[in-house]
Formats: C-alpha cells, sequence, structure tokens
C-alpha cells in the first residue's frame, strides 16, 4: 500500500465534443505539497473539479487516502461521444456530492473567489465548521450543543488570527481587497479541517512581497495542519519554491512531471507554458 | 491628460484614500504599485464613478468627472477592465465584446476593433459562440480585457491585467500594453506583478495605506532599493 492520499486514475473530463482532462494519472503523497501548472485553458480547475465532486468524471477513478471515492465511465450520450482512452476500465459509477467529499476530509479554494458576499469574514469561516458538527436534532433542541459551538467560534478566532485576519474580522469578506479575500478562503477551506488541501491559484491578486508570505504560509500550515497540499498556481517563484512535485498539463494531457528544477528546464514546458524566464 | 488633485475617499469610517493627488499624461502609461488595501482599486472605480468620492476633484480633457455618473464618465473615452473576472457569464463572448462597444457607432471600427482583439486572443476567436461563464479563469481574464478594448478608449484603466494568466500570457499582456499604447491610448495600470509592471511604465506612483508615497519614472522605481524591499520580492537565499 502507497502512502498517496490522492490517487488521479485515467481520469477524463469530456464536455460534449470537448476533451478538458484527458486520461490523467496523478498522484499527491502524505505530506506532499505538489503544483499542477499549465496554460490557461488546459484543464487545471477541471481537474479540481472533478476531484472535489463538482462534477462526476466522464472517464475514470479518484482515490483519496487509497479508498475509491469517484468513479465513472462513459455512459448515455457519452457512449458514442468519448474521444478519450481506457473507455472499457471501469463499469461503476460512485458520484459524491462536493459536501461528502469535504467531510470526507478534501478541502479547497476557488480561482474565482466564491466567498458569502453579505456575510463577515468570521461568518464565512464559521459556516466551514457546519461540515464538522456532531450535534443532532436533538442536543441542539436541548441547546447540548453550546458547548460545541463555543468550540467553533473559538477555532474560528484561531484561524482569523493564523491568517492575519483578526482585524477584519468582522467585515463583510467581499469589501476586502482581492488578496485579502484569497486568504480568507484558505481560512474557510482549514476550517473544514481537511488532510488533502487543493488551493487554486492562491497568490493570484498578490505582489511579489505577499506572495513570498504565502509561501511561507504553505509550508507552514503543511506542518502544523499536518497537510498534503495540491496547488495550481502560475507565480513561478511560488510554485518553484514551495513544491516537491510538479504536474504539468497541456490541451487536457500531463506533458511533464518531475521535481521544480528538471520542469523549469523541460523543453516542452518552456515552449508550452513558461516562455522566457521571467524574474518577478 | 488625467489629473486627480487632493483625492479623498472613505469607506464608512474606513479612509481609503487620503488626498491622493497624480497626473496620467496623454499618451503614456502610468502604473500604480502597492501592497494589498493600499487603495489601487478604490482610485479606479473612483474614477469610473463607482466609488464615490468625499472631496478632491478628477479632471479628464477639462471634464470634472467626479459626481458624474458612471455611463457619462464611460462616454468620454474612458473604460476599465476591472479586477477578477468580471465577465457576463451567461453571455457568449462575442455578446461580451460587443457589449465593450456598446457606446459607439461606427460598425466598421467595431468590426475592425473585433478583429484586432481576435488577433491578441487568438483563443477568444475560436471561442465566440460560447457562453463566457464556461470559459477557463484565464480566458475570461483575456476576454475582460478584449471587452475594454472594443470600446476604443483614450483612456484604458487595467486593473490586474495579468491576474490568473500563464506566465507566457503574462509576457504577451505586457507587449500588448504597449502595443496599445503605441496606438495612441493612455494608460492607467495597476499591477501586482510589480517588475513587470515598472519595466512598462513611463511613469509610475506608490500607494501605501491611502497616500502616494513616491513617484518617479518606471526604470527609477525599479531601481529603488525601498521599491525592491516592499515590491518587488527579495530572494532570502
Amino acid at each position: 500500500m502507497s502512502d498517496n492520499v490522492l490517487k488521479v486514475e485515467n481520469v477524463t473530463m469530456q464536455f460534449g465534443g470537448v476533451v478538458a482532462v484527458d486520461n490523467v494519472n496523478l498522484e499527491v503523497n502524505a505530506g506532499e505539497i505538489v503544483s499542477l501548472i499549465g496554460p490557461n485553458g488546459a484543464g487545471k480547475t477541471t481537474a479540481f473539479n472533478v476531484i472535489t465532486g463538482v462534477y462526476p468524471p466522464t472517464n475514470g477513478v479518484v482515490y483519496f487516502e487509497g479508498k475509491k471515492i469517484v468513479e465513472n465511465y462513459p455512459r448515455g450520450k457519452m457512449k458514442k461521444l468519448y474521444k478519450s482512452e481506457n473507455s472499457g476500465a471501469y463499469t461503476h459509477a460512485i458520484e459524491p456530492t462536493p459536501d461528502k467529499i469535504t467531510r470526507m476530509g478534501v478541502a479547497r479554494t476557488f480561482q474565482n473567489i466564491r466567498l458569502w458576499s453579505s456575510q463577515t469574514v468570521f461568518e464565512n469561516i464559521l459556516i466551514a465548521k457546519h461540515c464538522r458538527v456532531t450535534a443532532g436534532l436533538l442536543s441542539a433542541t436541548f441547546r447540548m450543543n453550546k458547548l460545541e459551538e463555543r468550540r467553533q467560534r473559538e477555532e474560528c478566532d484561531e484561524l482569523l488570527g493564523i491568517l492575519e485576519l483578526d482585524g477584519v474580522r468582522n467585515e463583510l469578506a467581499t469589501s476586502l481587497p482581492y488578496g485579502q479575500q484569497r486568504r480568507v478562503e484558505i481560512a474557510r477551506a482549514l476550517a473544514t479541517q481537511p488532510k488533502l488541501l487543493l488551493l487554486d491559484e492562491p497568490a493570484a491578486g498578490m505582489n511579489p512581497q505577499e506572495t513570498q508570505e504565502l509561501t511561507a504560509f504553505i509550508s507552514r500550515i503543511r506542518t502544523d495542519f499536518r497537510l498534503t497540499v495540491f496547488i495550481i498556481e502560475h507565480h513561478m517563484a511560488l510554485v518553484m519554491d514551495i513544491s516537491d512535485r510538479i504536474y504539468v498539463l497541456d490541451f487536457g494531457k500531463l506533458i511533464a512531471s518531475d521535481t521544480p528544477a528538471k520542469v523549469q528546464n523541460d523543453q516542452r514546458v518552456v515552449d508550452a507554458y513558461l516562455g522566457v524566464s521571467e524574474d518577478a | 491628460m488625467l489629473k486627480i488633485e487632493n483625492l479623498h475617499v472613505s469607506y464608512g469610517g474606513i479612509r481609503a484614500l487620503r488626498g491622493i493627488s497624480l497626473e496620467v499624461p496623454d499618451g503614456k502609461i502610468v502604473t500604480l504599485i502597492g501592497a494589498n488595501g493600499a487603495g489601487k482599486s478604490t482610485m479606479l472605480r473612483t474614477i469610473t464613478g463607482l466609488v464615490k468620492a468625499e472631496s478632491g476633484s478628477i479632471r479628464w480633457n477639462d471634464h470634472e468627472l467626479l459626481g458624474q455618473p458612471t455611463d457619462r464618465i464611460i462616454g468620454t473615452g474612458i473604460a476599465m477592465c476591472p479586477e477578477g473576472r468580471r465577465v457576463f457569464a451567461d453571455l457568449t463572448v462575442l455578446e461580451n465584446l460587443k457589449i465593450g462597444a456598446y457606446l459607439r457607432k461606427d460598425r466598421a471600427g467595431i468590426q475592425e476593433d473585433l478583429q484586432s482583439v481576435y488577433d491578441l486572443f487568438p483563443r477568444l476567436k475560436e471561442r465566440v459562440w460560447q457562453m463566457a461563464g464556461t470559459l477557463s479563469g484565464g480566458e475570461q481574464q483575456m476576454l475582460t480585457v478584449g471587452r475594454a478594448l472594443m470600446s476604443r478608449p483614450q483612456l484604458l484603466l487595467l486593473d490586474e491585467p495579468s491576474l490568473g494568466l500563464a506566465p507566457l500570457v503574462v509576457q504577451d499582456i505586457f507587449s500588448i500594453i504597449k502595443k496599445i499604447n503605441k496606438q495612441g491610448t493612455t494608460l492607467l495600470l495597476i499591477e501586482q506583478n510589480a517588475n513587470m509592471a515598472l519595466r512598462t511604465a513611463d511613469l509610475a506612483y506608490v500607494l501605501e495605506t491611502g497616500n502616494i508615497t513616491m513617484f518617479g519614472t518606471g526604470a527609477d522605481l525599479l531601481a529603488d532599493e525601498k521599491v525592491k524591499e516592499a515590491y518587488l520580492g527579495k530572494h532570502k537565499n
């Protein structure tokens, strides 16, 4: 038994005739920080969406901690339309909803920020705690859950402190500057007590200085929260600094998978994605 | 020329801009750099009338913009590319681009500009009939920039055009910015990628907690130790 936390096996995501993710295989091992990079429209966010149950893949399997959590095979119309490989490999359909996957211990942030706009920073984070509520109808009716409620609020405040958001605790989340909203999203994801954290462009909207701070922060939470981290990011300063390994996606296909140093010098990656080196 | 004098803006009790004065001369690229929360986006949003100022003045070619509604301000030849991909998700790529040209009457010119947007972003051309909401994040960003260009503005306000774009495309975006500028458009650029922004800009202002703390040519600030430390990211090792 390998110690991979996440394993994506032969996953294809096809929308109509468009193959967004094309027979992708990848693994993220416990405690690793792995990055997924690639040109715009390569299918990176789609891969995240498949892993977190936003939509079921057209074909393939996703394992979390060795357990099959998602599986699908080309069905219905897709039987004829399917363009990728391994079409006969699977025969079952397991399609959990995103909330179930979150409860298993997979949390994420979003590329296009998804915060509740009429809620404060604190409330946005508190909502995330909901998936860990143990109180049932009975205990709630008799207010036996007060202790739990208090504990959750304390944990949220602690997260605010860690992310240096305590100063804006009671502000409306969407009134914050863009870069800070991304931090609220990370705090919210952490509030669900994940084992695997998926970050979709966490450094977007941050300047190089702030990106450096974020890099250090991600390393720190990996240790402090014993996390495994999977990141989509375009800031190479962050990716190269922090990643144990990197996967490169282009037109839905993996074109490289290696250590940062090797990926950086891979000619295909340079051509498709990096271009001339940018010292940011 | 855009001339801002002693501009004050507050949200509730929070003073976002505290007496800002700056100039964007015709035909130049001016960039505004600063940390998250410094007030950069507020600045652009005040110029386009989305945020009301408390006091000060924003003069654009001898019009006073302050107090004018946004549609009127856009009509004077200003366009904004907002931060964070604000596309019309349920409209097609083409419809989104056409909205950028909503105030224009010159059909031939619109077609021409549509073509040049496609030249800049071939990806958009492949996807003209696709709903904007189904584009990837980076493609939506391209669309936002393209839509702003469709009004053929005299002054283009760009709020983080490189957000979420792949390194290769970021390089493209900055050469596009230069190209647009060469064609006669004045630009006010906000960018977290301070390195690229300063290299591209003729003039640069540093904004810190609502105040302008530094001003100079792009090259000057690029060489400045304080700027390096605060915004360009020192390599620790």
